[in-house]
């Protein structure tokens, strides 16, 4: 399971980081303030949100904004790459479902 | 005064903007992060702060050093969270950026036309497909290592780095500095390939002392954390239910094929590979520049392009590592901005000495044709269209086709969103295409980045290039 | 080499003729300067369209074309089998719009003309059309449903054509660049020489779209067909939200034109991959074909103009082609009559892939001197209206 290096116990010594929230599919979820959308995401552990044409469930794979396999709708801009896009404080996101016909 | 533009703000980029700003030229660095340093000093944002980043890090003061120059010397605007998403060479070259968040619509939209040009674009890692390697949990080992660097989340607990070339140890300390176990590294490659590339003139290899330095670190880390670092392996499939939970690693001829009966399963919630690189060419290529036989943009010892007025620094030139982008970039920039050459013999013969470390790298680790003997029929080739290996290359053998361009249509490989970014060149191998006519390459991008039909269609209908203003 | 027909090009109508010659009988030997189908017939939406064709000669091909299509793609089908990928033909049918007053009543003037001449065509009140395509901005002035206008993935029923002359014997050469003619004492065209090898035959056909005026001219004769540049944006994939070929009315007027600069026009799809495509623009500018981004500006205004929800869609690519261009927007199928021996199937301009199928029939029938389903005359290079386009001298 993906995870966040607790700031208490980081070697690097971070300063106490500051929170914000974000909305994914409705649930309220928090995060850090400078965290990529996917960061959030898998700092909670999840590490598949999208699903493909075929039903397979993908999320984060290259990292650097090139596959686009962790794409999602933020604030109702689809295809946004969540592991780019710096999370906002009320940001809105909805995750993709290629599989089903007429939900999107 | 000349203006130079600089695409790219990773190790290359910043110090052709440095160089440059040496010279006497005005400089604009345009990149598409949320700050700079590129993915080699990929680091935490600003809003969180960190005492001992450089941990992190090698060659962190060099990076400190001209990030504070770039931000202090008022001839230097470097801009972020620009995506250069089209060149224009219809007159002299116009470089087509949106400004803000990524893939946001209604960012803004620059045009912008310089004295020259300098492409530091860098590369992505190749990651070869196997059975599995769609399941979430498996990441390219960029990802690993950008996510520990830029963000502090570990990919997994229970770790497997597997690929080929040197960047994969750095990762693997990247992981275990989250808290990942590492469960071991495999490298493809086996010790007489090894000893082909790095042993006949081991000097060499010291004489790029930090390259050294930095990879005897990597090393004696791994020691200290226990991490096996194992010769001519590799992961052959990534199983779980959804996820990943299983690992399959088998030992590989000197071909890359994978010997039968030698498969070992251990689970693992994280598989991070990496086959190489594939240097991000799109935009200098939509300059015009002339791609190499070896498909990295050719320069003279000038790094200059084949183009007028354009240069190219870094990765795309030749995997060389950070001491040869940082010579690269030095060269370009001050040559870009008019410089004497003089000026810069010792960078030009850095510059040398690098390129033979990525002779190295390549013969010691360049991938390998046995591979395919791991795929299956149903292995997905293409994630975005999640086109499998038997039904590309029945469809390849039914229409007696070796051309990419036709492949691409028939099967829809590399026509999704990442535009083949992640499985080009694995087509190209897989249908025998010549990437060397136009129709064959999968580096030919007109559009490099994805744009909303509003953005395009605000923007200013008369051609009018703003000159590097915004 | 020994051929009865040599063909000079393996896009798609190159692959048309080809399998209605080797199905005639006719040894067929194909030659392409590139891969095949990888130049025109893969840079285009693949329209099989009635609805853009005006009364006269073009409308009765694509008349026949329409009813040609469902058994050609059930035949392909049928020969090649389950292994080899479908064609996706689709009769989904066309919406044509008038985005303002002015246009609206010359659509519908131009529909009932059709429709004298056996072209299904449908008013259609605002509602209708909203109900046809629900995302279209119900701000139109006019719309025309045309149930006969269909759709093909071009580069599969390129492929499929060639591997159907393939099965029939006919043999395809990739790479090969017609570099001359090969001719008798008395000057009588025999066959091409290629880099490679000189290829006799009775026979050599020029089907090298907008490449056909320099073909030619390595054959020695002037063939007015000039290059015409279009552009086509994909977007990435979404939920259908368009159902049918639905373009602006003014996209006639553009094909029509022989202006020389940028014309801009919509044309909107979505393919069974799940992205829309948005044309089209047309520019005579060569073979230059570098990018331009005001021309993917001015196709995406007007696209919104139709779809107003397309403004947040991405588009991730842009690919641009050649279109073979005459000056009187007719194709030239039929033998040269200044040089027997020498044959054209080009100039179909942006209606290539629909008219394919009908001008490998008409090339078939020419060649084997069999009953042409259509008078073939409108279409010859000797008809009156390219009479000034020719050089006075004839064949060089």
């Amino acid at each position: 399971m993906s995870s966040i290096v607790p700031f208490e116990s980081d070697p690097i010594r971070p300063a106490e980081p500051r929170c914000l929230t974000i909305s994914v599919d409705g649930e309220r979820i928090e995060g850090l303030r400078g965290q990529s959308i996917a960061g959030i995401l898998l700092a909670q552990g999840r590490t598949a949100w999208r699903t493909t044409v075929a039903g397979r469930e993908r999320g984060v794979f290259c990292g650097i904004g090139v596959c686009f396999d962790c794409v999602g709708t933020v604030n109702g801009e689809s295809d946004v790459r969540l592991c780019l896009r710096r999370a906002r404080d009320g940001d809105t996101v909805e995750t993709q479902d290629d599989s089903e016909e007429d939900t999107r | 005064m000349k203006h130079v533009l600089v695409i790219g703000a990773g190790p290359a980029g910043l110090t052709a903007a440095v160089a440059a700003a040496d010279a006497g030229a005005r400089v604009t660095v345009l990149d598409s992060g949320t700050g700079p340093g590129g993915q080699y000093w990929r680091h935490l944002p600003p809003e969180r702060p960190s005492r001992r980043e450089a941990r992190l890090h090698h060659g962190w003061s060099e990076f400190e050093r001209l990030r504070e120059r770039t931000e202090r010397d008022g001839s230097i605007d470097v801009v972020t969270e620009a995506q250069a998403w089209a060149i224009e060479t219809t007159g002299g070259a116009t470089v087509h950026a949106l400004i803000g968040p990524s893939d946001a619509a209604g960012r803004e939209a620059l045009a912008l036309e310089a004295d020259s040009l300098v492409f530091a674009t860098g590369a992505h890692d190749r990651t070869l497909p196997f059975p599995g390697w769609n399941l979430p949990g498996v990441f390219s080992a960029g990802a690993a290592q950008a996510l520990a660097k830029g963000e502090r989340i570990a990919v997994g607990r229970r770790a497997v780095v597997a690929g080929a070339g040197p960047f994969l140890l750095p990762v693997a300390q990247s992981l275990t500095a989250t808290g990942s176990t590492v469960l071991g590294v495999y490298e493809a490659a086996r010790t007489p390939a090894l000893a082909k590339g790095w042993l006949p003139r081991p000097w060499r290899l010291l004489s790029s002392a930090r390259k050294g330095g930095e990879l005897a670190g990597y090393l004696a880390h791994h020691l200290r954390h226990r991490v096996p670092y194992r010769l001519g392996r590799a992961v052959v499939e990534a199983r779980g239910d959804g996820r990943v939970e299983e690992a399959v690693i088998a030992r590989l001829d000197a071909d890359w094929s994978p010997i039968p009966g030698t498969e070992l399963t251990v689970a693992a919630d994280a598989v991070c590979v990496s086959h190489g690189f594939t240097p991000r060419l799109e935009l200098p290529i939509a300059a015009g520049c002339e791609i190499g036989p070896d498909r990295f943009v050719t320069v003279d010892d000038d790094q200059r392009t084949s183009v007028d007025g354009v240069w190219a620094a870094g990765e795309i030139t030749g995997i060389g590592g950070v001491d040869a982008a940082l010579a690269e970039g030095r060269v370009a920039g001050h040559l870009a901005a008019g410089g004497d050459r003089s000026a810069i013999g010792p960078a030009r013969r850095r510059r040398r000495a690098s390129a033979d470390f990525a002779r190295r790298i390549e013969a010691a680790h360049g991938v390998r044709p046995g591979w395919t003997a791991w795929m299956r029929e149903d292995t997905v080739v293409c994630r975005c269209e999640e086109v499998a290996y038997g039904a590309l290359l029945g469809t390849a053998a039914a229409t007696e086709q070796g051309s990419l361009r036709s492949v691409k249509l028939t099967t829809r490989a590399g026509l999704g969103i990442c535009q083949a970014r992640m499985c080009g060149r694995t087509v190209e191998e897989l249908t025998g295409a010549d990437p060397s006519r136009a129709a064959d390459t999968s580096d030919r991008r007109p559009l490099a980045a994805p744009v909303r039909l509003g953005d395009l269609a605000g923007l200013s209908s008369k051609d009018d290039p703003q000159k590097g203003e915004h | 080499m020994r051929t009865d027909v040599v063909i000079v090009g393996a896009g798609i109508i190159g692959a048309a003729c080809a399998r209605e010659a080797a199905r005639a009988g006719l040894s067929v030997t194909v030659v392409d300067r590139g891969a095949a189908a990888s130049a025109t017939s893969a840079r285009g939406e693949g329209n099989l369209l009635v609805s853009d064709k005006a009364p006269g000669p073009e409308l009765d091909l694509a008349l026949l074309a329409a009813d040609h299509w469902p058994g050609l793609a059930a035949e392909l089908a049928d020969e090649l089998g389950g292994a080899f990928p479908d064609i996706e033909y689709q009769r989904k049918g066309g919406v044509v719009v008038a985005t303002t007053p002015e246009g609206a009543e010359p659509l519908r003037a131009f529909a009932r003309r059709q429709t004298e001449l056996g072209v299904e065509a449908a008013d259609l009140s605002v509602p209708e059309a909203l109900e046809l395509e629900p995302h279209l901005d119900p701000a139109v002035a006019a719309a025309v449903h045309y149930p006969q206008d269909a759709q093909v993935q071009p580069v599969i029923a390129t492929e499929a054509l060639l591997a159907s002359a393939r099965r029939a014997g006919a043999k395809i050469l990739p790479h090969s660049e017609v570099v001359g003619p090969v001719r008798d004492r008395n000057g009588r065209l025999g066959g091409v020489r290629t880099a490679a090898e000189a290829i006799s035959a009775g026979a050599v056909l020029v089907a090298a779209g907008p490449w056909s005026g320099e073909v030619a001219r390595t054959l020695g004769a002037d063939l007015p067909v000039r290059p015409r540049r279009g552009m086509v944006l994909v977007t990435s994939r979404m939920r259908q939200r368009v159902f049918h070929k639905v373009y602006d009315a003014d996209y006639f007027g553009a094909t029509q034109s022989s202006d020389e600069g940028l014309q801009t026009s919509s044309v909107i799809e979505s393919t069974p991959g799940g992205t829309v495509l948005i044309g089209s623009s047309r520019q005579q500018i060569g073979f230059d074909d570098r990018l331009r981004v005001e021309v993917l500006a001015r196709i995406a205004r007007k696209a919104l103009r139709l779809f107003p929800f397309l403004e947040t869609t991405s588009a991730i690519r842009a690919y641009g082609g050649f279109r073979p261009y005459v000056p009187d927007h007719l194709p030239v199928i039929g033998e040269d009559h200044r040089d027997p021996g020498l044959w054209y199937a080009t100039g179909h301009e942006g209606a290539g892939i629909g008219l394919a199928g009908v001008t490998g029939a008409l090339i078939g029938a020419q060649l084997t001197g069999a009953e042409p389903a259509l008078d073939p005359r409108p279409f010859q290079l000797s008809r009156p209206s390219l009479a000034a386009h020719l050089s006075p001298g004839g064949p060089t």
